[in-house]
């Protein structure tokens, strides 16, 4: 009985993961997805709970041991995660979500060789899918760590080119394959943790190789990576809800990679593989041109005389944490009857999303918040155009053959009347390509830190938008 | 070095204003102006007292290092200019290259506005388009005001007024000028132009485009083409006949630079024109577009027509004429300074510069090597597809996929047939909740894309499941193992699931 409980609560469990995927596609519905999503776990932990702790009860032979061990590791793992939630700021969120899937990772590795150490003479096919869990573990524990760590700033975010990478990756899969039969074979530790060792070398050196710009089809990689490590481990084993949810997660992120990659115009195995930004040196010396530079001052007067402004925020913005004084400044034109928007690149930032993220957080409404697709045919009606910290999601280089970023598809900022992009240097971009977008002649550049420029900005709006707040 | 700012004569513009001063200060040189410079375009000396030039007088400001100016100077100020000295000015040196002889002879590094190459980099110099939107703006306040009646079109108490045609003539600089100017005031404004290719700017400016019909078709050889351009000239004169009779206000501005300027507008099509109408030709100095114009006059025909002949239409906006040329002076002379040090580099190697320059070390340098201009109209050669399309593969047949599924699934049924049974069931599960989750997450929109990942990140913390079924494990090796997964993987689903509520409460709908 008590084992059809639990069976019933995994299925459960299961229907409510697929509910929070489904959930979280539109805004209406997001919150009630996670909460979904919140109700599976409870479910899931709970009904796992009854299996080792009471599970002989029945017999009078509870588990305390086990219970004990388990109440006291969740209340270290709630304290520790709800406390690292509520303190993270919007934009170090990537960093939190990289550094969240590299505990996964790890737990992945540690169920391994849990398995392992309880059961060494499990027959081969055991072994095999004990030693698969551990290597996508392992590769997930420090490919995550090297992404938080680029994303922090700890580790270059230039990509990491050693000689011929693609053949070390290749040798270090094929150890392992080795390593794997010998493993099967013998039932010794001594190959298992061979492979762990090289599975994390391997993390390491697949995500440093690439770059800081192709970092949202890394994390959502590593997303997924987690969520087949998660179902490995349940073929390990044989918990149905480990599977399922795994799968679920390990699909969801292979498909948000995908979609990050077609965003970026670049295959899939292009980016895993690496190295971007190799074969950019030569054209990022060629002169431009002259650019003009602007004040915040004239900046401002620009914006009071526009009546549709459009702004292009990028990983700049997050950066500065400029949000704040936007979302000011677009509350402060609106009411002076100039339309605001956002114009929003798929990969803008270093996460999926990360724009409307530190958007939302500075409460700016997510309906004049659009994605690339809807506005770039709006760009030519429009005034003014502010590109704040974004690069080479507005490179009109893309448009034409021959340049590293050849066919990403770019927000045709330039189309507008007067473009100002405000940025900290003349330096390129992560892609490592110089924009000619800033010495066209409609474009004009606004130097310094992107928040010290809006809230310059602010301060030189004229007066008088009481008046017009009034009237509206 | 010292920068001087003469007086005009006989021009009411002045080659800087107090804020063009500040940014000449600002590039390290000195600024002398003469008494009175700017008076005409209402800077009174004072003004540029203000903000760091010396006043002083004509001499002073002729000795000078660099002299900066409207107007060419008479051949008494050019006396004064000192050898090695340079002059920035509109010198018109294929119309008077007598006058660049003489510079050169006398030593003077001479650059001219009117040289300044049309290439994107040298925009922001080219004052030539400065003057041009002047012209253009001032033409038709001068149109409006010798117009006895509203732009406008109204309906009032005392009855309907109709909204006044303006025809322009040349789109150039000067003709959207006007035709965004005619427009502001309410007027019903038509363009024409010998390049169809302008249509989209005149559009863009909010006016109709006349196509002269028949243009452009038929032309196959070479003689057919010239053919053609006769047959043109008569088609475009049909246009413009027609539109004499029906317009109020007619602008032209078709102006070739050294040569005289077109005749587009007759006699007998001013005399078919409503009395009170208004002609102003912006082309007057070339003999203008119009047969009856009388270059720098305005006057009225005798069948009622006004016809405004200015050639100084943008030294009558003095202040905003000034502002513009002193800006573009600017930006020359920023061009020219690259250490900001106040020291004026003659770069040859610079092709503006190299084109600008008329004269340099007592040898004329007129005309310049020609540059590639880029943004040169070619109408017959279409601009080169932006992007190159992907060649695509050649079309699989229909059959290939299902070929690829169906061998997929044989090898994929023959090594399942050989494992374990309890695996079967499970793999089963798994391909279906791959299926699930491909189709759930293709509809999630991009701005959710961010909490979508974190949900699945909590989700994925499931492997605690994975570890807390290891803390039931006798073995306090497993044990130990598993608390420590049990932490993490908790850690994991509790800050997964918070930071995702976090962010979904900050989206918000404008109420």
């Amino acid at each position: 009985m008590l084992h059809n409980f639990i069976s019933a609560t995994y299925i459960a469990a299961g229907v409510m993961f697929i509910l929070a995927l489904a959930g979280l596609s539109r805004h209406e519905t997001a919150k009630r997805g996670n909460a979904f999503g919140m109700l599976g776990m409870v479910f899931a932990v709970v009904a796992t709970n009854f299996v080792i702790a009471y599970d002989d009860l029945s017999v009078d032979h509870p588990q305390w041991w086990s219970a004990i061990l388990l109440y006291v590791a969740l209340a270290i793992g709630a304290t520790i995660g709800i406390w690292k939630a509520r303190t993270v700021e919007m934009t170090g969120m990537p960093e939190l979500i990289a550094q969240l899937h590299s505990f996964v990772g790890l737990a992945a590795v540690l169920v391994g060789f849990g398995s392992f150490v309880e059961n060494p003479h499990a027959d081969s096919f055991h072994l095999f899918e004990v030693f698969l869990g551990v290597f996508i573990g392992a590769v997930t524990f420090t490919g995550s760590i090297v992404a938080w760590g680029k994303l922090n700033g700890r580790f270059p975010s230039k990509p990491l080119t050693l000689p011929g990478r693609n053949w070390l990756n290749l040798g270090a899969v094929v150890v392992s394959v080795l390593l794997g039969a010998w493993f099967m074979q013998s039932h010794s530790i001594i190959p298992l943790v061979l492979m762990t060792v090289i599975a994390f070398a391997l993390g390491v050196h697949l995500v440093a190789a690439i770059g800081g710009a192709d970092m949202p089809v890394v994390i959502s990689m590593l997303n997924s990576y987690s969520g087949w490590a998660a179902a490995f481990s349940g073929f390990m084993l044989d918990i149905p809800v480990l599977i399922v949810t795994g799968a679920l997660v390990g699909a969801s992120g292979a498909i948000l990679s995908y979609i990050m990659c077609r965003a970026m115009n670049r295959s899939f195995i292009s980016v895993i593989l690496g190295g971007f930004g190799d074969d950019t040196s030569a054209a990022a010396d060629t002169e431009m041109g002259d650019y003009r530079e602007l004040t915040a001052a004239d900046v401002a007067e620009l914006l009071t005389d526009a009546r549709s402004v459009i702004i292009a925020p990028g990983y700049g913005m997050a950066v500065a944490q400029a949000q704040y004084p936007v979302a000011e400044l677009t509350a402060s034109l609106q009411a002076r009857g100039v339309t605001v928007r956002f114009a929003i690149h798929p990969v803008a930032g270093r996460l999926p999303g990360h724009m409307n993220v530190l958007l939302a957080e500075a409460h700016v409404p997510y309906d004049i918040v659009l994605e690339m697709d809807e506005i770039n045919d709006d760009f030519k009606d429009t005034d003014v155009v502010l590109v704040i910290g974004a690069n080479d999601t507005v490179n009109p280089a893309a448009m034409e053959p021959g340049s590293p970023i050849s066919g990403m598809p770019v927000l045709h900022v330039w189309e507008a009347r007067q473009v100002v992009v405000f940025k900290r240097s003349m330096n390129a971009g992560y892609a490592g390509v110089q924009n000619p977008l800033f010495f066209n002649e409609n474009s004009a550049m606004c130097f310094g830190d992107a928040k010290a420029t809006v809230q310059a900005i602010l301060s030189s709006l004229p007066a008088g938008a009481e008046h017009a707040q009034v009237g509206a | 070095m010292r920068i001087g700012v003469p007086h005009e004569t006989g021009d009411s513009r002045v080659a800087a204003t107090p804020t063009t001063v500040k940014q000449l200060l600002d590039l390290g040189y000195e600024v002398v102006m003469e008494h009175g410079a700017g008076a005409a375009s209402s800077f009174p000396d004072a003004s540029y007292e203000a903000v760091g030039a010396t006043v002083s007088d004509a001499a002073r400001v002729w000795a000078s290092d660099v002299v900066i100016s409207v107007n060419e100077p008479t051949p008494a100020q050019a006396g004064q200019l000192h050898r090695g000295s340079v002059l920035i000015t509109f010198l018109h040196p294929r119309q008077e290259p007598n006058q660049v002889a003489e510079l050169a002879a006398r030593g003077v590094t001479a650059l001219s506005m009117d040289m300044v190459p049309r290439t994107s980099r040298a925009q922001s110099l080219d004052a030539l388009s400065s003057m041009a939107n002047i012209s253009g703006y001032r033409a038709v306040v001068e149109a409006a005001h010798a117009f006895g009646r509203f732009f406008t079109g109204q309906v009032t108490a005392a009855g309907k007024v109709p909204p006044a045609k303006v025809l322009v003539a040349g789109t150039g600089v000067a003709g959207l000028a006007a035709i965004g100017a005619a427009n502001a005031l309410g007027a019903i404004v038509r363009a024409t132009d010998v390049r169809p290719e302008t249509a989209e700017q005149v559009e863009s400016m909010g006016a109709t485009f006349l196509h002269v019909e028949g243009s452009g078709q038929g032309v196959s050889s070479d003689g057919y083409a010239r053919e053609a351009s006769a047959d043109y000239a008569v088609r475009a004169a049909e246009l413009y006949a027609q539109q004499a009779r029906d317009v109020d206000i007619i602008i032209t501005t078709a102006a070739i630079p050294g040569r005289r300027s077109p005749l587009l507008i007759t006699a007998q099509m001013v005399r078919s024109m409503k009395p009170g109408s208004v002609i102003v030709d912006l082309a007057a100095l070339g003999g203008g577009n119009c047969e009856l114009t009388r270059p720098g006059e305005s006057y009225v025909t005798d069948n009622g027509v006004t016809i405004i002949g200015y050639t100084d239409l943008a030294s009558r906006l003095p202040a905003q004429s000034s502002q513009l040329y002193g800006t573009n002076l600017v930006n020359a002379l920023k061009l020219m300074t690259p250490g900001k040090d106040g020291q004026l580099v003659i770069d040859f190697d610079d092709e503006v510069v190299r084109t600008m320059a008329v004269s340099r070390d007592g040898k004329v340098t007129f005309p310049p090597p020609p540059i590639q201009v880029s943004a040169l109209p070619v109408p017959a050669a279409p601009a080169p597809a932006p992007a190159v399309p992907q060649p695509a593969g050649p079309a699989r047949p229909w059959w290939y996929p299902v070929a690829v599924v169906g061998v997929g699934a044989v090898v994929f049924i023959a090594l399942l047939t050989f494992a374990p049974s309890n695996f079967v069931t499970l793999f089963g599960l798994f391909v279906l909740a791959v299926v699930v989750g491909y189709y759930v997450v293709w509809n999630v929109t991009h701005a959710l894309h961010t909490p979508l990942m974190s949900v699945t990140n909590a989700i994925s913390g499931i492997i605690i499941v994975g570890a807390m079924s290891q803390l039931a494990s006798p073995n306090w090796t497993v044990k130990m193992i598993a608390f420590v997964a049990v932490t993490l993987a908790s850690i994991n689903i509790f800050g997964g699931f918070t930071v995702t509520q976090r962010m979904l409460s900050m989206f918000r709908k404008a109420n």
